[in-house]
């Protein structure tokens, strides 16, 4: 059973359709994420949900309710937007409590409920600041307060992380995911961040040009894109994604069934180097990138052709050297003309403990 | 060392320069304002002595002269009530405008505002027949009614211009918030927007009332002896019989007065805007 469900939503801005017939159904409790390129009308989406736009078709149904034509008061939403929002003339106490204040709740109800997001979100001490008086991370914290107190249907989190610095980011990431497991509450999260994305989500929504490319959760995403824009745009590095004509001396050693027109995605961890002369492809190393846990190495094939390959042993491959490459084909996603996946490649699901 | 360096930059040659030049102009500025002063507190004689006096004993004759003769407070009564009032009315009609151009911008709106501001750039003079006609036919000559109609509306475009430069730099997403914490309309603009605009609207009304107060060509043309402004009052002093400077001085010392005091108590209004710091 749908707790927030979206019928055929669309929207238009001038003559551009930002948003072309959305169908998503929500169930209560889930961290669902909206993700995708700039300019994919994710944020346009949340808004839209919100009751910040106007929806042009379509129809948006909360807990049962019709909410479509709602204003955003009336929708028992609540919104952390990226630059934060925060009142600026009042104290980070009366910045939480406005929405209960609104709302005509009982002066000690307040004192309580504020105080008990004070002390999960660490801000017990800054209750009496104002938002000038504390540093982006606190500010992020007195949004994400201001959003709990008022226990809303849905949480709707506009890339609330990225005005953070990159440390600040991962650990306020860690909490919001704490948070949601405390609080169960059904959570709407758009990001252009694809770790945020597979970090955070239950289930991910992958959009693009005002559509949804595929929804599921983040490993489907990763093992079984359902065409080559998610398969590229989950997962760093990008997966490799080669027209097959340029690789036709693999396709005729291991028969891969794809058309001549078609496309061959790998994984950059299968693709698996080794000494000069052996494997399926020949190349020479154009970069390696050590990063300590892992390592990238860039290779470019006789033929051309640029691709990627990740291995957690460590290299002393110079840039330069002929490698030969070893493509795991069972592991490679195939696709047709148009970028539909024809052929899922098999993942690599065992679990390690 | 440290002390010498520090010695050095206490009083760098640019900063007494323009220290100077700041005196310099404060006082060119003032120097009217000030002679003005003193031959308020003069006699007639001793105001046209050659050369100018500065040392006599101040007399206080020519306050008394002008209120007698012209009843200054009726005077100040107009100039006070046409200013507050059209003031007020001005920022009540300017403000809902400019929150729609600043939060719901159109196609249009940057033209409207070049609009509004083009009325401006007429001069007065070309308006003077036909808005006479219409005062004359409304039986509102001499009115203070067509005195504060007409202050509004010329000071219209300079308010809605101020405002808008102010309410810009609201954050809409501070709006979009209480929208989502459940604020109505009302309660959006009452408890979230006005203090945070509350500075801009300070000084915009602050810059109005100082505009109608000093207004003097309407006054003079749409009001006589019933309504006459401040301004007119002046202006009865320069009479067909000569200039008399003691009393002219009185006059005008009085007629400025009130608004100067009072732009004084409130320069840190007219000067200050609010700060943001909600905001990244």
């Amino acid at each position: 059973m749908a707790y927030l469900e979206l019928q055929g939503i669309e929207k238009e801005f001038g003559n551009v359709r930002v948003i072309r017939g959305i169908d998503l159904e929500i169930k209560q409790g889930e961290f669902i994420v909206f993700v995708g390129p700039s300019g994919c009308g994710k944020s346009t989406l949340l808004r839209l949900i919100a009751g910040l736009e106007q929806t042009d078709a379509g129809k948006l149904l909360l807990d049962g309710r019709d909410i479509t034509d709602q204003p955003s008061s009336k929708r028992d939403l609540a919104m952390v937007f990226q630059s934060y929002a925060l009142y600026p003339h009042m104290s980070v106490f009366e910045n939480m409590s406005f929405a209960l204040k609104l709302a005509k709740v009982d002066e000690a109800v307040i004192q309580e409920k504020v105080g008990r997001a004070a002390k999960i979100l660490n801000l017990t001490d800054y209750l009496q600041r104002t938002p000038k008086e504390l540093s982006g991370g606190q500010r992020q914290r007195v949004a994400i307060g201001r959003a709990i107190v008022r226990a809303p249907k849905v949480f709707l989190f506009d890339e609330p992380l990225s005005n953070l610095d990159a440390a600040l980011r991962g650990q306020t990431r860690i909490e919001i995911a704490k948070l949601h497991r405390e609080l169960g509450a059904t959570t709407i999260y758009v990001t252009h961040d694809q770790v945020e994305a597979m970090t955070l989500a239950d289930r991910v929504v992958v959009l693009r040009d005002g559509k949804i490319e595929q929804v599921g959760t983040p490993l489907e995403l990763y093992d079984r894109p359902a065409n080559q824009f998610v398969a590229q745009f989950i997962g760093t590095p990008q997966m490799n994604i080669v027209p097959a004509k340029d690789l036709q001396e693999l396709v005729n050693s291991t028969a891969l069934p794809v058309p001549i027109d078609g496309f061959i995605g790998m994984r950059p961890e299968n693709i698996i180097l080794c000494a000069a002369g052996q494997g399926q492809l020949k190349g020479k190393v154009e970069l390696v990138e050590a990063l300590g846990a892992e390592t990238l190495i860039y290779v470019c094939t006789d033929n051309g052709v640029h691709l990627v390959a990740r291995q957690i042993e460590r290299t002393d491959l110079a840039v330069g050297s002929a490698v030969g490459l070893h493509v795991d084909v069972d592991a490679a996603h195939l696709f047709d003309a148009a970028g539909h996946i024809t052929r899922t490649g098999a993942a690599r699901e065992t679990l390690v403990h | 060392m440290a002390n010498l360096r520090s010695k050095r930059s206490k009083y760098p040659p640019a900063l007494i320069a323009r220290t100077a030049a700041a005196w310099l102009v404060t006082l060119l500025l003032f120097f009217p304002l000030g002679w003005l002063m003193l031959t308020a507190f003069k006699t007639e004689l001793q105001a046209i002595s050659v050369p100018p006096l500065l040392i006599f004993t101040p007399t206080m004759e020519n306050f008394s002269i002008v209120q007698e003769r012209s009843d200054y407070l009726l005077y100040a009564q107009n100039s006070f009530i046409t200013s507050v009032v059209s003031t007020i009315l001005g920022l009540m009609m300017a403000y809902p405008a400019a929150y729609a151009m600043a939060f719901f911008k159109g196609k249009h709106t940057k033209d409207i505002l070049m609009w509004m501001l083009s009325t401006k750039m007429m001069p007065a003079v070309g308006a003077l027949v036909p808005v006479y006609v219409m005062a004359q036919s409304t039986g509102l000559l001499d009115s203070r009614t067509a005195l504060i109609v007409v202050f509004t509306l010329s000071n219209l475009p300079i308010m809605v211009w101020m405002l808008y430069s102010y309410l810009k730099e609201v954050p809409h997403e501070i709006l979009e918030a209480s929208r989502m914490d459940g604020a109505t309309l009302w309660q959006e603009f009452r408890l979230v927007l006005l203090p945070l605009t509350l500075g801009g609207l300070a000084s915009t009304g602050l810059l109005c009332l100082v505009l109608s107060w000093n207004e003097a060509f309407w006054s003079l043309n749409l009001s006589a002896a019933k309504s006459g402004t401040l301004a007119t009052l002046i202006a009865s002093y320069s009479s067909p019989e000569g200039l008399f400077w003691a009393k002219l001085s009185a006059a005008s010392l009085m007629a400025i007065a009130p608004i100067v005091v009072f732009g004084w108590f409130s320069q840190k209004q007219l000067v200050q805007g609010l700060t943001f710091g909600a905001v990244k």
